[in-house]
This record gives C-alpha cells, sequence and structure tokens, in this order.
C-alpha cells in the first residue's frame, strides 16, 4: 500500500504525537514496510476461519463484585503537575 | 407536504454494581473528587482490567427481559480518542460482538395502544471521569471517581415515529432497569443519559432522511422537548429549500433549542480493536437459565396481569406497572383491602399527590401499605364516610397514630349512620336557618337542588363530618320538601 506523508501526520495527531518533518519522511517508509508484510498476510486464503479476538485460547475470568481499593488519592496526586480541591488540573478543554 | 419522524435511542444505563468494571474501586455517588479512582482507572502504566462479574450477570439480565439473543462469546474491544476524562486514551466498550443482541421492547401510548419497539443490541462499557469547567485559573478540573463505571448502552433501532413514541420507550427501559434493580435510574444524577437520533422523511417514502444525533437529553420531558424542537428545524431547513447535515447536537434546556456542536472538520476515528488486556467473556447456557429463574416478575406481565385478573383500566394498570416500588406498594395495599380498584385510587391520588407535594419516593411513604389497606377497608364498610377517610389518611401521614383504627376512635370520625341522629341534626339545623328556609321554599323547584347543599353542609359541620353524606341528603330533602 501506498503510504503518504499526510497518512503519517494523521496517525500522528490521533496518537498525539509529535512527528518532525525529518522524522515523518522516515515513518512513511518504515510503516509502508510494516503494510507490506500486512498485504502479504492477507493474500492468506482465510474463508472459513473465525477472526480471533485473542491471541491466547483462554476465557475471561471475572471478578466478585466487591471494592478492594482504598482512597489513594494523595499518593496519585503526587505525579501529577496541578491539582486543586482534589481535583486533577489540565489545559482547559473546551469544546 | 406531510412529514413522518423517525427516531432510535441510544440509552446508556448505569449499572448499580459496588465496584467497577474493571477495578475494586467503589462505584458510589457524590464522595470527594478522585477519591474512588483508582490505578487502573487512572490508567497508571502496567495495571490489568479484571471483569466485575455483576456488571456481566445485569447485562445479561436485561437482555433477557427485552427477549434478546446473549451471546455466547462476547469480545471488548478499544474505542482511542483523547480526553482528559479518559485518562487510558481509549474507552473499553464492545464494538464488534456485544454481550446482548437484538431484542425488543413493548411500549404503551397515552391512547392504551401498544407498539413494539427493537432493540438493535445492547454493549457493555466503562464510564468516563467528569470535566468541571468553572474556571480553575484557565484551566479545567477533572475527578475520575465516574472513570470505569460500569454502563450498559443500549441501542433501540429507528422504530419510534414520534417524540411522545421516543419518551414511552424510555420510560419503559426505566422500568426494566429499575424492576431488574440493575441501575437506579436516576436521570438527574447522570445513572441513565439518552442520545436521541432524529430524521425526517416525506410521509410514504421508504428511505430514511439525513439524521442528527441529539446529546444531553437526560430526562423524560427533554426526550420530547428535543425532538420536538429537532423535528421543526429539519422540516423547516428542507422546506426552505436546504438539507440536514449529519452532525450531532446539543440540547439547552434553558433556550428549548438543539445548537450543532460545531465539529472539528478532522471527523472522529476510535480505530477500535479488541482489547489485548481482555479475553473473550464466555457464558454458557446454564448460567444464562440460572439467571433467567432470577428475573421478577417484569411491567409488561405485572400490567397484563393488573388488568386481566384485577380489572385495572388499561392507563391505571399501566401508570402502577411503571415502577416496581408502586406495583408492590399497589399490591400490598390490595392484598389487605381487597378491592383493587379502590387501592389504585388511593395509591394514584391522595397518596400519590402527598408524596409528589413532599418529594418523597413511595419507597419512601410515612404511610406503609397496610395501613393505607386498612384504612380503605374502614371506608367499605362504611365505618367511616371519604370526607373522614381523607382525615385519617393525613393523620397517619403525620404519624398521629399506628393504624386507621386508631385515629378513627381519637378523632370520633366513625360514620353516623343512625337515622335518629341525623334527623336530630337536620332538624336542629333547620330551626336555626329560617332565612335559608324561607328562600328554599319560595325558589323554583329546578332551582332547591342546588340549594340543598347549604344545609347539607351545615348537617356535616354539625356532625364533624362523621354523618352519612348519602343519608344526610335523602332525609334533609324528605323534611324540607315537607315545609313546602
Amino acid at each position: 500500500m501506498a503510504l503518504e506523508e499526510s497518512h503519517v501526520r494523521r496517525a500522528a495527531h490521533l496518537a498525539r504525537l509529535a512527528v518532525s518533518d525529518d522524522q515523518a519522511s522516515g515513518f512513511v517508509d518504515d510503516l509502508s514496510r510494516i503494510l507490506d508484510m500486512v498485504d502479504q498476510l492477507q493474500s492468506l486464503d482465510t474463508e472459513g476461519v473465525t477472526p480471533l479476538a485473542h491471541p491466547l485460547d483462554a476465557t475471561q475470568r471475572l471478578r466478585a463484585d466487591e471494592v478492594t481499593e482504598t482512597n489513594q488519592r494523595d499518593t496519585f496526586q503526587r505525579c501529577a503537575p496541578a491539582v486543586e480541591n482534589g481535583l486533577y488540573l489540565v489545559p482547559r478543554v473546551v469544546e | 407536504m406531510q412529514w413522518e419522524t423517525v427516531i432510535g435511542l441510544e440509552v446508556h444505563v448505569q449499572l448499580a454494581t459496588r465496584s467497577k468494571i474493571f477495578s475494586g474501586a467503589s462505584t458510589a455517588f457524590g464522595a470527594e473528587p478522585n477519591t474512588q479512582a483508582c490505578a487502573v482507572d487512572l490508567g497508571l502504566p502496567g495495571v490489568l482490567p479484571v471483569l466485575n462479574e455483576q456488571a456481566v450477570a445485569m447485562a445479561v439480565q436485561f437482555g433477557l427481559a427485552v427477549h434478546a439473543d446473549i451471546a455466547e462469546v462476547s469480545v471488548f474491544d478499544r474505542k482511542n480518542y483523547f480526553y482528559p476524562d479518559l485518562p487510558k486514551g481509549y474507552q473499553t466498550s464492545q464494538m464488534y460482538h456485544p454481550i446482548v443482541g437484538p431484542g425488543d421492547v413493548e411500549i404503551t401510548l397515552e391512547d392504551g395502544s401498544t407498539k413494539r419497539i427493537r432493540i438493535h443490541h445492547a454493549h457493555l462499557e466503562e464510564d468516563a471521569g467528569k470535566s468541571l469547567h468553572e474556571d480553575f485559573h484557565g484551566m479545567t478540573g477533572i475527578d475520575l471517581n465516574r472513570a470505569g463505571t460500569p454502563l450498559l448502552e443500549i441501542v433501540s433501532e429507528p422504530d419510534m415515529r414520534s417524540a411522545k413514541e421516543a419518551a414511552a420507550y424510555l420510560k419503559a427501559i426505566h422500568s426494566i432497569v429499575t424492576y431488574l434493580g440493575i441501575s437506579d435510574g436516576n436521570m438527574a444524577e447522570g445513572s441513565m443519559r439518552c442520545d436521541v437520533n432524529v430524521s425526517v422523511r416525506p410521509k410514504g417514502q421508504e428511505a430514511f432522511g439525513t439524521r442528527a444525533e441529539i446529546k444531553n437529553v437526560n430526562s423524560f420531558r427533554f426526550v420530547e422537548r428535543a425532538i420536538a424542537f429537532e423535528v421543526e428545524r429539519q422540516i423547516e431547513l428542507i422546506e426552505d429549500g436546504g438539507s440536514v447535515v449529519q452532525e450531532t447536537r446539543l440540547f439547552d434546556p434553558d433556550r428549548d433549542e438543539t445548537r450543532s456542536m460545531r465539529t472539528k472538520e478532522e471527523a472522529n476515528d476510535y480505530r477500535y480493536f479488541p482489547c489485548p488486556d481482555l479475553l473473550p467473556v464466555v457464558l454458557d447456557q446454564a448460567y444464562l437459565d440460572h439467571l433467567r429463574g432470577q428475573l421478577p416478575e417484569l411491567p409488561a406481565d405485572k400490567r397484563e396481569r393488573f388488568q386481566n385478573e384485577l380489572g385495572l383500566s388499561a392507563y391505571d394498570a399501566n401508570v402502577i406497572s411503571a415502577s416496581r416500588d408502586m406495583a408492590e406498594f399497589f399490591e400490598a395495599v390490595h392484598s389487605e383491602c381487597g378491592d383493587a380498584k379502590q387501592a389504585a385510587n388511593w395509591v394514584q391520588g391522595e397518596l400519590s399527590g402527598a408524596l409528589n407535594r413532599e418529594n418523597l419516593s413511595i419507597a419512601n411513604s410515612p404511610i406503609s401499605a397496610r395501613q393505607l389497606g386498612e384504612l380503605i377497608s374502614r371506608v367499605l364498610d362504611d365505618t367511616i364516610n371519604g370526607k373522614a377517610a381523607k382525615e385519617v389518611f393525613q393523620a397517619l401521614w403525620n404519624g398521629q397514630g399506628e393504624s386507621a383504627d386508631e385515629v378513627i376512635d381519637a378523632k370520633g370520625l366513625k360514620q353516623v349512620t343512625d337515622t335518629g341522629a341525623i334527623e336530630a341534626m337536620i332538624d336542629q339545623v333547620i330551626a336555626d336557618s329560617p332565612a335559608q328556609v324561607a328562600q328554599y321554599c319560595d325558589s323554583e323547584p329546578e332551582k332547591r337542588g342546588k340549594m340543598i347543599g347549604y344545609f347539607v353542609g351545615q348537617v356535616m359541620k354539625a356532625s364533624r363530618g362523621t354523618a352519612n353524606p348519602q343519608q344526610v341528603n335523602g332525609l334533609l330533602k324528605e323534611k324540607l320538601d315537607a315545609l313546602l
């Protein structure tokens, strides 16, 4: 698949990654090679094969509905850049 | 041109688990900010989600209640987007293999007719935190207590054709989840939230029009108002030669309008993929049978039984069965007094009125079902009349007495049915009111019927409300007409 720099920029934006111009062209090559490999995989005939949601042949264990966590707000907020009245502060979000 | 409205609803129901869907943090409402957000909810490195069995059971119970296919295998996916109240950078949801497949719900319209609304599917997901946009020195405050609270998103087919049908559907879902006890259904606290998809098309046209999605529609009333506004907006737009744009709009209840949420040119791209931290959820038949055995009698079944076995009207049966608490209260009143119609009248009338005035739920009624049932029995066996019954009700409501009989004795409300006693009071009233008696005798015969009201009032007053009103009426008429 032919990947263009605009694709890389869009993917980087969606993942909130800062990508410099130099890096962007490098990523075009790297990602194109990955996609080529995916193309190769897709040439396999998977007719009649159930898609796999998880590589492990196991099922989800469930936990009992019990409150097991205690309040550790002070510990968690020690690594936050800004807090006030128990809230984490972030740059203003406007919809 | 005649237009037809097409509506589909996405209802998010907060499940009433004690702990979160993927962590052991508490889900209790109203705690101090961030005191119930643990490492898993915060998305700290190295944490792993473990699914809450109760959330699964609740989703399945809902599915069974709406006659849905329950997925033998369901899978969690990551829905990726950046927003500060979603610390992991993705919401764990179910995109491709939801736990609850197609089902249906019966709704009852105002005229008593019913309609079946199909459910496309319902899936489990986690709630996000809350952003507080009050000014924190130009920053936004984030409370992650709600992050990770289990949600069941119930997606309907576009089967509703009016705002009333949409509201009835929302009420039906509310009834079902509260009957099942899988959610408190409290819309004011956000336990049930609703997005509405609305489009219009010329009547008779098969293809759907372009739809708008309205967010933030968080009460039964708002659903109707938001749809009414949106339908009018879309019809005007089209009739003026424009066309509806597929977009997300926000309902503003203060201004009673919907507004475009001006999305950036770049559309969201959620890049769903199966969550590698969670394995497929596999449910076997024995488990489903076990949950099916635990289902309570559901609103639709109760409604039908109230109508067919107890003889309630379609309207009464619908109103009373809508809430499990009210239905059970009614059933207890009925078993005490034995008269379903009277029980329904008192529960919907006097009791609901008093509860509304004091903003109480029926579960917190100061009058118990047994007390109310006994009170009704005393009306049915003619111990007290209707007026005294209201007084007894008020006394019981205020806690003045344990039982109706106690209040009736204490207040001397026992109905006077002794003809001699009533006649004595009537004679006294007639003797005390010569002017009114003269007026009565002088007036046209057809006007006398109305004038008798004055005398009835006086006699009832003299008996302190305890005289049997039918007897008073009959005897008064005889005595007054004898004076003509």
